[in-house]
């Protein structure tokens, strides 16, 4: 017979540790910070990318205590649409500035005009599936072998499955079914020329423990997020914002309205919500009382049940 | 924030497609109102287009598209949901056989598993299979769920026989907190509240128990280890002379003023401050990402480990291990696999298969030494250079490694090291 398991002394550890105890955002944070020093380590080139949506700004605040008082030793990427809130671009900047950081951005303005890709029209339009083929082009030309995203594995059923270091092929594809197995906490960094890596610290984590942490850490967000009056449209069940990137149906009309968005994409994309909330602690109450996905207003995912699963193997975030 | 206060409970559930597993992670997240409206209705539409007449909330857990081809599960998932008292981590992970390595994967980082057992057929194989890889993966608490209660006239005697059976097979596994529930995750029974059919068990609901059980307790506060994962140096005018080694802690309690000992090296010197980003704190414990700074200027690089003098890993070029093997390709004997081992990395090589394991029955199978995928083995390696370990059960970070094949640089096997 095998003899296995705990051995007999070993039974003395089996005691209480009241003073040793954390809360699940002190082991969340742990975790996401030994993740993003273990790509700074294994990865010759690496990179955040940077949505200027709140998961990025939380991967970027644990990005800087993982190397303080240094700064952080890998550049910003923004794939910038061109379709960016105004208010996500100044707070960017802002940021990169204060973080003494490096950024980098990558434009699909430039790879549609480049006749990489083509733009999309109808009222459904929208640059998000575009972002993809700059992604993968900004990650050539600046030969970055690591990604890290702000991606969790709570947003969507294709995500449930998600490693820390997910392995992409090639042509920045995405195979579930050749994902190396990871235990423990032993990341697998080793790729061969021009394959690279996604890296998810926050994988994890969920919505609520997002808000959350920001709370808690009194992390700065774009205004976009609190509640605030602007003129949007309705759109079935979704609620845009109105701008002049919109294409909007014949039947469609602009509606002044108190909203706050909880994800921040492309502008023609992204759904709002009525919220009267406009502090962090009063949109975690909300997060905690909603029972609507946090993705459940993204007109990107509904195009079909797997419409993330496909994007993904395409190279998406 | 109440939130705040929370403590997170990592578990890991087995089973195959028959047993009920789906359902009953459904059924906790479902019941713990953990599924949002717009889930549930896609979870509604597929029901209906099955033709099913009651919601199948094992849908809930339906991952990928080839897996819902298949109608199997062919992946650890993580699933996420959240009580007043705790947050939870669930690794489903799928029960068939050839599905070994998805199980030992979901118990690497395993607090608690949860075994299910169909009371009308009680133990099987895959029963010892579970119980074997969640002791051989050191995890501490068993929670053994007796499910489909309902199908057995609510039975206290079938339900006492079965925890009897489990107990004379699991005396042999050392795992010293084992939890036994009657439970129909179809109907909900125990599962969150406790039951109205089965007034004779006492012992709360499946959920009430996740919520109490301790495990904090379990983490290794004795032994000093800090594997030292990266080190910083600012090089700018306000910390010229930082010199910061960046790590999460293994195990043990690291205060400023110890006196560590920096291993290979064994150079000496006191820890002169500990930071989390750039606040200092008292004391650093598993399993917290740190930044310690040291009194005197003596070389550390990643792959060092910071220590007590009194208290020291073993330095070893020769480890014997307990190896599951993850990958399609078998073990080449010839080959010079990479370990890696907390932030270590060497090259190795076998020495010996000593046997394989029959994962249903324990027995060792000392004929048969060829090793594929999913097999679980006693193995021993060479190594081209020493490493810093500790015995698996005293240490799942520093007893713990994968291997690697250095031609594709896939993980090929994961392993535990018995000193």
């Amino acid at each position: 017979m095998v003899q296995v398991g705990l051995t007999g002394q070993n039974q003395k550890r089996i005691m209480m540790n009241t003073e040793y105890n954390l809360n699940h955002l002190d082991e969340l944070e742990a975790e996401s910070i030994f993740v993003i020093r273990e790509v700074a380590a294994q990865f010759e080139r690496p990179a955040i990318l940077f949505s200027g949506g709140k998961d990025s700004i939380v991967v970027t605040h644990l990005a800087a205590k993982a190397f303080a008082p240094a700064r952080i030793p890998m550049p910003l990427v923004h794939i910038d649409t061109g379709h960016n809130f105004p208010e996500t671009m100044a707070f960017r900047d802002a940021l990169v500035e204060r973080l003494n950081a490096r950024l980098v951005v990558g434009s699909v303005q430039e790879t549609i005009d480049a006749g990489r890709v083509q733009e999309e029209s109808g009222v459904h339009a929208s640059r998000n599936r575009l972002q993809t083929t700059t992604l993968l082009d900004t990650i050539e030309a600046h030969g970055f072998d690591a990604c890290i995203g702000g991606a969790r594995r709570d947003e969507e059923k294709a995500r449930a499955k998600e490693r820390f270091f997910s392995h992409r092929d090639d042509f920045g594809q995405w195979d579930p079914k050749n994902q190396r197995p990871e235990l423990w906490n032993l990341f697998n960094g080793r790729h061969r020329p021009g394959e690279h890596y996604r890296v998810f610290p926050l994988n994890n984590w969920t919505e609520l423990d997002i808000w959350n942490y920001i709370a808690r850490e009194q992390i700065d967000l774009p205004s976009l997020y609190f509640a605030h009056e602007r003129d949007c449209v309705v759109r079935g069940e979704t609620i845009l914002a109105w701008s002049e990137y919109l294409n909007m149906r014949p039947d469609e009309v602009k509606e002044r309205m108190q909203v706050r968005f909880r994800t921040l994409g492309d502008l023609t994309i992204t759904g709002a919500i009525r919220s009267d909330a406009d502090t962090v602690e009063k949109i975690a109450a909300e997060v905690a009382a909603t029972r609507i996905t946090e993705r459940g207003g993204r007109m990107d995912d509904r195009r079909s049940s797997t419409a993330m699963e496909d994007r993904k193997k395409e190279g998406y975030f | 924030m109440e939130d705040n206060t929370n403590s997170l409970l990592r578990f890991t559930t087995a089973g195959s497609v028959d047993d009920g597993k789906s359902t009953l992670i459904g059924r906790l997240l479902h019941d713990s109102k953990s599924i949002f409206e717009d889930q549930l209705e896609a979870v509604e539409a597929s029901s209906a287009q099955k033709g099913l007449e009651t919601v199948d909330l094992s849908l809930l857990t339906d991952g990928l598209k080839a897996e819902r081809e298949q109608g199997i599960t062919i992946d650890v998932a993580y699933r996420y949901f959240a009580t007043p008292r705790r947050k939870f981590i669930i690794a489903d992970t799928p029960g068939h056989i050839e599905y070994t390595r998805n199980m030992v994967t979901g118990a690497s980082t395993a607090d608690l598993a949860i075994i299910l057992i169909d009371a009308r057929h009680g133990l099987l194989e895959q029963t010892h299979r579970h119980s074997f890889i969640a002791s051989l993966l050191g995890i501490q608490h068993l929670v053994v769920c007796v499910n489909k209660m309902d199908l057995v006239d609510w039975s206290e005697e079938r339900f006492r026989d079965i925890v009897g059976a489990f107990q004379s097979f699991s005396s042999r596994l050392n795992i010293p907190d084992i939890k036994f529930i009657p439970i129909s995750a179809l109907l909900g029974d125990n599962v969150v509240d406790p039951s109205a059919h089965m007034p004779w068990h006492h012992g709360g609901s499946l959920l009430n128990h996740l919520e109490e059980v301790h495990v904090s307790g379990d983490r290794n506060l004795q032994d000093c280890r800090l594997p030292v994962q990266y080190v910083i140096r600012p090089q700018v005018d306000d910390a010229r002379d930082f010199w910061g080694y960046a790590g999460r802690i293994a195990s043990g309690v690291f205060k400023p003023g110890d006196e560590v000992l920096v291993l290979p090296s064994g150079r000496t010197s006191k820890v002169a401050d500990i930071r989390i980003g750039d606040r200092s704190i008292p004391k650093a414990f598993p399993p917290l990402s740190v930044t310690v700074t040291l009194e005197d200027d003596i070389d550390v690089s990643r792959g060092d480990m910071i220590v007590r003098q009194h208290n020291q890993p073993e330095v070893v070029s020769q480890i014997d291990t307990r190896l599951c093997w993850l990958a399609a390709t078998p073990l080449n004997p010839a080959t010079r696999y990479i370990i890696r081992l907390a932030c270590s990395e060497v090259q190795a090589k076998v020495s010996e298969v000593l046997y394989k394991i029959d994962i249903n029955t324990l027995h060792r199978l000392e004929e048969d030494k060829a090793i594929g995928m999913n097999d679980i083995a006693r193995v021993s390696f060479r190594l081209a250079a020493p490493l810093m370990v500790d015995d698996y059960r005293e240490n799942r970070t520093t007893g713990s490694f994968i291997l690697i094949d250095p031609a594709s640089g896939a993980t090929v096997a994961a392993g535990t090291i018995h000193l």
